[in-house]
């Protein structure tokens, strides 16, 4: 928990860090994260989110889902700066076992190891992961 | 304290809606506030009143609902998760012309927002669910 919460319009506004762990289509949990994030930014909220294990594989270009039969939601990820969600940590670990490079990724993202994570997190007020 | 809860999973193939009850519940006793419980995910399937387990088993629907009404809940469904998964209640199946509606007793549909607000206005959210 942050110490200080700061006071906006009469409201509160916590830190929200939104915890992506799957992989985008395997499990719906990343198409649905999304839409609490996206709620989120209505809220006036000091949101960010975090990429961790085959979360990772959600900020992917060039995903093609054509032959999934899934709707490609990843374009929404570089919409997200439209609503002001701007702060994108990817985990350096998890990129680094699958191989994906800052390169491979369709959006600008804050690359934190395992240690910084755990920081970023612990700084949080509320954290939601999927 | 102040606390939300976040239920992800349905009923029974995964033990995190037990979890949640059997969480709430020990807090309620010891003097708790449960600002919400916020169904996501599968976890909407928590809140459809055509369950019918065996008789030796546990009902977790109706387990919700009762301690809901025991302690006047505020158990929210997320409106868009429920429909994907055909979760409604009497005016959303009027709404979308269906021929029943399924929603539990102590149970209401609403958005996203509710989430977000949870997190906002407790002291801590908890998640209960993969």
């Amino acid at each position: 928990m942050s110490d200080e919460m700061d006071m906006q319009e009469g409201g509160v506004v916590k830190q929200f860090m939104f915890v992506n762990r799957k992989a985008p289509y395997g499990t719906i949990y990343a198409l649905e994260g999304l839409e609490v994030v996206l709620i989120s930014a209505a809220f006036e909220q000091d949101v960010s989110m975090a990429f961790i294990d085959d979360g990772v594989y959600e900020l992917k270009k060039g995903q093609d889902t054509k032959a999934l039969g899934q709707k490609n939601f990843s374009p929404t990820y570089r919409a997200l700066e439209g609503y002001d969600i701007e702060k994108l940590y990817v985990e350096k670990e998890s990129m680094a076992v699958r191989g994906l490079t800052v390169e491979d990724f369709a959006v600008d993202v804050t690359v934190l190891d395992h240690a910084e994570m755990a920081a970023k997190m612990a700084e949080q007020d509320v954290l939601i992961s999927f | 304290m102040k606390i939300g809860v976040l239920v992800n999973e349905g009923p029974y193939t995964h033990e995190a809606s037990d979890s949640a009850y059997n969480f709430t519940k020990a807090a309620l006793e010891k003097g708790h506030e449960i600002y919400r419980v916020f169904f996501y995910h599968d976890g909407v399937n928590n809140a459809t009143r055509l369950t019918e387990p065996p008789r030796d088993d546990r009902n977790i629907v109706n387990r919700w609902s009762e301690l809901g009404k025991q302690h006047n809940l505020d158990l929210v469904v997320c409106i868009a998760a429920a429909q994907r998964r055909g979760v409604m209640d009497e005016n959303e199946a009027k709404r979308q012309g269906k021929d029943a509606h399924n929603l539990a007793e102590g149970f209401r549909i609403s958005g996203l927002g509710q989430l977000v607000e949870a997190g906002i206005q407790s002291d801590r959210l908890v998640t209960f669910g993969d």
